[in-house]
């Protein structure tokens, strides 16, 4: 009998409980990350700066995250005075939810055939997951403009005007750059998209895969510079500034609702990771077609692709200033959009004329 | 332009490579103060008392005016401190007294771990500074 996919027509049980152990350990892992990538860049930033980083809470300071988080659980929660209430409690959550409701569409690893289903692994594999997640990200900036806006403080609100600045120029050079992939793979499904690239480099090369890096690498640098600024991290983290901003749309803002902004700015590291790897770097396939490589189930190589991703975000916030305000938007509208435009140009090209 | 940001990311990424930390993990190692490190004072005892004859001489020269001295006679005829107290709350460890010093009475030690929670307690006595 063939296998057919789980669904929620043929067998609903099981298809709810698979689907909430894979929401669980999504989620899970998920959290995990964006906790100790705190850790993970403290101690990497220390040891740039020829520091140690964390050393005291556990062994090399590893319990830090856990004090960090039971210490703002014990701060004061202040509201200020002159804030709009509910926008100033809302703001949080509009971050951080739809920074980790991303994840969703994001594969790690081929189906699983168990008795007479396949089960994708793959929280929910959208025929337009892509538009999904731009979608998302791009509500993320409500959550900070609200932020800056509710504070009514100087500073909130000049972090929450240059956020809005920011995003507007920079999705529009990500989306660009990311139709030159929709021209090759001709869809917009991550699960198809990542087995797209699991075939034989360029039709020729039998081990080495076919990621889309490889076809596409002003592409790949495009939208990993855009994603920076989008989810602002240093060299593009204008809305925070801490030397010019105090700390821009988070400066009124203590205790947990201080802390979802920062488990917000992590979980959108570890997202941003996530979707250059399954789009540019073959998502969970394995980086050889070699036996020892694929043998290693998906979703190692997938984390170990969006660490070593992330690896880099953060030694580039350990070595690079932040960029004038006037070179921001210079950057976004003079050269990466024009860039974009190029490259969709000529992968229409290449692609219509080897057909 | 690209030259030097890949310029940039080897330098930051040669820190990060064991062995480049300059961290010294405080309380539990310490470093070796100079010997001219100038720390807590300490009076320099003689056979049976303190080499200081109550000159006056750093408390005319301390800039901090944080130095108290009381001189008297012992039986011998000798000029002694009677009290001698420094005011470490006072103080700006700048060694003027032990420069000003006729007899060497006066010197300064390595000991800078000095906090306390009274007040009271960084009046340094002449049986505290002779330890």
């Amino acid at each position: 009998m063939m296998p057919e996919m789980l669904s929620l027509s043929n067998s609903p049980g099981i298809f709810v409980g698979v689907m909430l152990v894979k929401l669980l350990a999504v989620f899970g892992v998920t959290i995990f990350i964006v906790a100790y990538a705190t850790w993970w860049e403290r101690k990497i930033i220390g040891h740039m700066q020829t520091r140690l980083g964390p050393m005291r809470t556990g062994w090399h300071g590893l319990l830090q995250p856990i004090a960090d988080g039971l210490k703002l659980f014990f701060k004061e929660d202040l509201i200020p005075d002159q804030a709009s209430k509910v926008p100033f409690l809302l703001a949080p959550l509009m971050i951080l939810i739809p920074a980790l409701i991303t994840v969703a569409v994001i594969p790690f690893g081929p189906d699983l055939h168990i008795g007479n289903f396949l089960i994708p692994q793959q929280i929910t594999d959208l025929n337009i997951g892509v538009l999904y997640i731009f979608a998302f990200t791009g509500l993320g900036v409500y959550g900070i403009v609200l932020a800056g806006w509710s504070s009514n403080s100087k500073y909130s609100l000049l972090g929450g005007i240059r956020a809005t600045a920011q995003m507007i120029s920079y999705e529009l050079a990500a989306g660009l750059s990311i139709i030159a992939i929709f021209m090759l793979s001709e869809t917009l499904s991550l699960r198809e998209i990542v087995s797209l690239q699991q075939q034989d480099l360029w039709g020729v090369c039998s081990f080495v895969p076919n990621w889309y890096i490889f076809s596409q690498p002003l592409a790949f640098c495009l939208f990993f510079i855009t994603g920076l600024a989008e989810i602002n991290r240093t060299p593009f983290d204008m809305p925070e500034a801490e030397s010019e901003l105090v700390s821009g749309f988070c400066t009124e803002y203590s205790s947990m609702k201080y802390a979802l902004f920062f488990m917000a700015e992590y979980a959108n590291m570890t997202v941003i990771s996530a979707i250059t790897v399954t789009l540019f770097l073959g998502g969970w396939s394995a980086p050889l077609n070699i036996a020892i490589f694929t043998m290693v189930p998906g979703f190692v190589w997938l984390l170990a692709k969006v660490f070593a991703l992330m690896f880099f975000i953060i030694w580039l916030r350990a070595t690079f200033p932040r960029v004038r305000y006037d070179q921001l938007m210079f950057l976004g509208w003079k050269v990466m959009l024009p860039l974009a435009l190029l490259n969709v140009l000529i992968t229409g090209l290449v692609v219509v004329i080897l057909q | 332009m690209f030259l030097e940001f890949a310029k940039g990311l080897s330098i930051t990424f040669k820190h990060l490579l064991p062995g480049h930390s300059t961290t010294v993990q405080y309380p539990k190692v310490k470093l070796q103060m100079s010997d001219r490190f100038r720390g807590l004072h300490r009076l320099v005892p003689s056979q049976d008392r303190e080499k200081c004859v109550a000159c006056y001489l750093c408390p005319t020269v301390c800039p901090a005016k944080c130095i108290t001295v009381e001189s008297a006679e012992n039986e011998k005829g000798e000029k002694y401190p009677k009290i001698y107290t420094i005011d470490l709350l006072r103080c700006i460890f700048c060694g003027y007294c032990v420069e000003a010093c006729p007899v060497e009475a006066i010197e300064m030690t390595g000991a800078y771990e000095l906090a306390d929670y009274n007040r009271d307690d960084f009046q340094f006595t002449k049986q505290r500074l002779l330890k």
